[in-house]
C-alpha cells in the first residue's frame, strides 16, 4: 500500500478568465505521506486542493485521487476526503456537539452518536461540546473542523492552511495530532506558510504563480536548492543584516534569535561580502533552512 | 451518493430548525409581522374602478330596458354582456368574472308605464367593496334613465320614481373592507415571510463561507433545498392560523368554505414562494441581490394582484401580469374560500397557475444550484 499514490495528477490546468491560476501542475503523493503544500499567497495552493475534491473543475489536465478521476468522479471521491476549509466553514450557531452530530449524519455514518461521541473525546472537545462554534477561539475552532473532517474517516485529509492564525501551542497540538492520524495511515496533504510545519512534513510541495517549483522531502529541498548559507554570532547583528542585505551576491540576510543568516548562491560573492562588515563576526557555513530556500526561491520569481 | 437519501435531508432539516431556533430575533418577527400588518392597514385604500364586468338577465327585450342598459353603460362604470341563465349569472359571480349581475323583471315596461315602480335587482360581488363601491353609488342617479321615454306626468320627482335599483350586496352584505383587506393580507403576509426568508437561506451559507463544507460533504442539492423550505412551511402555517384567528375574532371574518381546503391552497401558495425563495437564493451572488430580487417581485404581487386595488379596474396589460403572479390566484382562492364558499370545482382554474408556476421555478432552483465554486 505505501507506494500506492494516493494524488496523481499530470498538467492541471486553471484558469478563470485570462487569469491562470494553476499552470501545468503535476504532482503525485504516496499514500501514509504528510505532504507540505507550500507556496506565496496566490499560487494556487487552494485551487488545486478544490479539484483534488471536485469543488473546482480543471480547466485542463487530469488525473486520480484515491484512484479516482477527479473529473468523473468527484462525488465519490468526496465521500473518502476529508476537506478542511481554510476559512472557517461550520456553522457558528451550531454548537460544537451539533455541528459534529450534522456532519456524521450527512455522510450517513453508522452508529452516529457512538462516533460523535469518540471523535469529540479523542480531539478533546468534551469540555466545548454544548458551546456554540461562534463563540470558539481560533484554536479550538480548527480542532472543531479537524474533527468534523476526519468523522467519515477518510483515506486522505485536504487541509488548506489549518493552523493560520492559531498560537504556537494550539499549533503544536493540531500537528501532533496529524501525526498520529498518519500513523494510522492516513494521507495528508497541507498547506502552510510556517516552515516549522514544512519541515515537520514527509514531503513538500512548491509552487509558484500555479507552477511546481520544486519537490521532494524538506532535506533534498535544500540541499537541491544549491543554496550556501552563512552564519555568524556576535553584537549589533541587525546592523550588520541591514548593511549586508543589497550586496553583491547576499539574497537574503535575516537574525534567528541570537545568529545572522546570511545566503546566497555565488559562495565567494558571498564570503566577499562578509568581509566588508564587522571583521570581528566569526561566519560559519550551515545547512540551508527551508525558509532561506523559499525566501530565494520567492526573489527568483 | 446517487439518488436521494431521506436521512441526509434529515440531517440538513435538524440543522436548519436548530438554526431557525437560535435566531429568536427573526422567528419574533416572523409572528409579529402579521398582527402588526393586520392592525396597520386597518381600513384600506380608494380606488375608482370603471368598466366592471356586468351580467344582463332579462325575460323579454323591451323600450325602457333598452334606455336603462343605455344609461347603465354611459356611466362608464358597466360593461355589460347578456347571460342566458340565472345558474350561469350564479356561476360567474362565483368566479369572479362578473362583479354585478342587472335582474330586469318580467313585464317591466308595463310595470313601470302602470306606475307600479318595479325593482331592478343589482346583484354584486362585495367581497372587495372598494371595487364596486362608486358604480353602486352611481345606480343612485340612474332613476331618470327612462325619463324621455316617458309622459312627462310619469317622469321621476324626488321621492317618487318610475323605477327602483335594489342592491343586493353579495358575499360581504355589510360591504365591509376589512373582509376583503384580511383575505389579501394573509397572502401578502406569507409572501413577505416565507419568501425573503428563503431568498437569503442560500446566499448566507456562501457569504459564511459553509457552502464550500456544504459542497464537500455528499448532500445533494435537492436534499438541501427541500431542508431549507420544511421548516418554513410549517411557519407560514402558524402564522395562516394566527392571522386567521384574529381576523374572525376581531374583524368578524366569515369562513364559509371548507377550512382543510383553505389549508390546502395555501400550502401550494406557500410552495410556491419558497421555490421562488430558493431560486433567488442560487441565482444572487450575495445576500443584497437576493433581497433585491425579492422585493423585485413583491411589488407587482402588492399592486397587480387585486390586493391593492381592484383587478378588474386595471389596463389589460396589467390584468395580464397580474395573471402571472402567484399571488392573484391564492387571493382569488381566498377570498372566495372565505367569504363566498367556493369549493375545489370554483377554485380549481386559480389552483393550477400556481401549481405549475411552482414547478417551473423549482426547475430553475435545482438547475442553477451550483455543485462547484467556479
Amino acid at each position: 500500500m505505501t507506494d500506492d499514490l494516493v494524488i496523481d495528477v499530470h498538467d492541471l490546468h486553471k484558469s478563470y478568465g485570462a487569469r491562470k491560476v494553476v499552470d501545468g501542475l503535476t504532482m503525485a503523493v504516496r499514500a501514509g505521506e504528510i505532504c507540505g503544500f507550500l507556496g506565496a499567497n496566490g499560487s494556487g495552493k487552494t485551487t488545486t486542493i478544490r479539484m483534488l475534491c471536485g469543488l473546482v473543475k480543471p480547466s485542463g489536465g487530469g488525473g486520480t485521487c484515491l484512484g479516482l478521476d477527479i473529473i468523473r468522479d468527484a462525488p465519490r471521491i468526496r465521500l473518502q476526503v476529508g476537506y478542511m476549509t481554510q476559512r472557517f466553514s461550520f456553522y457558528e450557531d451550531l454548537t460544537v456537539g451539533e455541528n459534529l452530530d450534522f456532519v456524521a449524519a450527512v455522510y450517513e455514518i453508522d452508529n452516529r452518536h457512538a462516533a460523535v461521541k469518540a471523535i469529540i473525546d479523542r480531539m478533546g472537545l468534551a469540555d466545548r461540546a454544548d458551546q456554540l462554534a461562534g463563540q470558539l477561539s481560533g484554536g479550538w475552532k480548527q480542532r472543531l473542523a479537524l474533527a468534523a473532517c476526519v468523522l467519515h474517516k477518510p483515506k486522505l485529509l485536504l487541509l488548506d492552511e489549518p493552523t493560520a492564525g492559531v498560537d504556537a501551542k494550539a499549533r503544536r497540538e493540531f500537528w501532533d495530532l496529524i501525526h498520529d492520524m498518519a500513523a494510522d495511515g492516513l494521507t495528508v496533504l497541507v498547506s502552510t506558510h510556517y516552515m516549522d510545519e514544512a519541515e515537520r512534513c514527509g514531503r513538500i510541495v512548491y509552487l509558484s504563480d500555479g507552477k511546481l517549483v520544486v519537490q521532494g522531502t524538506p532535506d533534498e529541498v535544500a540541499k537541491g536548492s544549491g543554496l550556501v548559507t552563512l552564519a555568524a554570532t556576535g553584537p549589533n547583528l541587525d546592523h550588520v543584516a541591514k548593511a549586508l542585505r543589497g550586496m553583491v551576491g547576499v539574497e537574503s540576510a535575516a537574525v534567528f534569535g541570537s545568529a545572522l543568516h546570511i545566503a546566497g548562491m555565488d559562495r565567494s560573492a558571498l564570503e566577499a561580502a562578509t568581509r566588508s562588515v564587522d571583521p570581528a563576526l566569526v561566519w560559519r557555513e550551515v545547512p540551508p533552512g527551508l525558509e532561506d530556500v523559499f525566501i530565494h526561491m520567492l526573489s527568483q520569481t | 451518493m446517487n439518488g436521494f437519501s431521506f436521512w441526509r435531508f434529515l440531517a440538513v432539516l435538524r440543522k436548519e430548525w436548530i438554526q431557525v431556533r437560535r435566531d429568536p430575533f427573526t422567528l419574533r418577527m416572523i409572528i409579529a409581522l402579521p398582527v402588526m400588518q393586520l392592525f396597520l392597514f386597518g381600513y384600506a385604500i380608494n380606488a375608482d374602478p370603471k368598466h366592471l364586468p356586468t351580467g344582463l338577465l332579462t325575460a323579454e327585450h323591451s323600450v325602457y330596458e333598452r334606455s336603462l342598459v343605455a344609461a347603465l353603460k354611459n356611466t362608464g362604470y358597466y360593461d355589460i354582456r347578456e347571460l342566458s341563465s340565472e345558474a350561469e349569472a350564479e356561476r360567474e359571480l362565483a368566479d369572479g368574472d362578473l362583479l354585478f349581475v342587472v335582474n330586469i323583471p318580467p313585464n317591466f315596461d308595463r310595470s313601470v308605464d302602470r306606475g307600479e315602480q318595479p325593482s331592478v335587482l343589482m346583484d354584486a360581488d362585495a367581497t372587495d367593496p372598494t371595487a364596486i363601491g362608486n358604480a353602486a353609488a352611481a345606480l343612485g342617479a340612474l332613476t331618470t334613465a327612462l325619463d324621455r321615454d316617458l309622459p312627462p306626468s310619469m317622469r321621476s320627482t324626488p321621492g317618487k320614481a318610475p323605477f327602483q335599483f335594489q342592491l343586493h350586496a353579495r358575499y360581504n352584505p355589510e360591504q365591509l373592507t376589512v373582509l376583503n383587506i384580511v383575505p389579501g393580507l394573509i397572502c401578502i403576509v406569507l409572501t413577505i415571510s416565507t419568501l425573503f426568508v428563503t431568498t437569503l437561506s442560500i446566499t448566507r451559507e456562501t457569504e459564511r463561507g459553509t457552502m464550500e463544507n456544504l459542497l464537500a460533504m455528499p448532500v445533494r442539492p435537492i436534499e438541501v433545498m427541500l431542508a431549507k423550505v420544511v421548516p418554513y412551511i410549517a411557519i407560514g402555517y402558524v402564522q395562516v392560523v394566527l392571522i386567521v384567528a384574529i381576523a374572525v375574532v376581531v374583524f368578524g371574518l366569515p369562513v364559509r368554505g371548507s377550512v382543510p381546503l383553505l389549508g390546502l391552497a395555501l400550502g401550494l401558495f406557500i410552495a410556491s414562494n419558497l421555490a421562488l425563495g430558493i431560486t433567488f437564493s442560487t441565482v444572487a451572488r450575495n445576500q443584497m441581490q437576493a433581497i433585491q430580487m425579492a422585493q423585485f417581485m413583491l411589488l407587482p404581487s402588492f399592486m397587480l394582484s387585486g390586493f391593492m386595488f381592484p383587478f378588474k379596474g386595471m389596463p389589460i396589460w396589467a390584468q395580464w401580469a397580474g395573471e402571472l403572479l402567484p399571488m392573484t390566484h391564492i387571493l382569488r382562492i381566498v377570498r372566495g374560500i372565505l367569504l363566498k364558499g367556493n369549493g375545489f370545482a370554483a377554485i380549481a382554474p386559480d389552483v393550477w397557475p400556481i401549481a405549475l408556476f411552482t414547478l417551473l421555478v423549482a426547475v430553475v432552483a435545482v438547475w442553477s444550484y451550483r455543485v462547484t465554486l467556479d
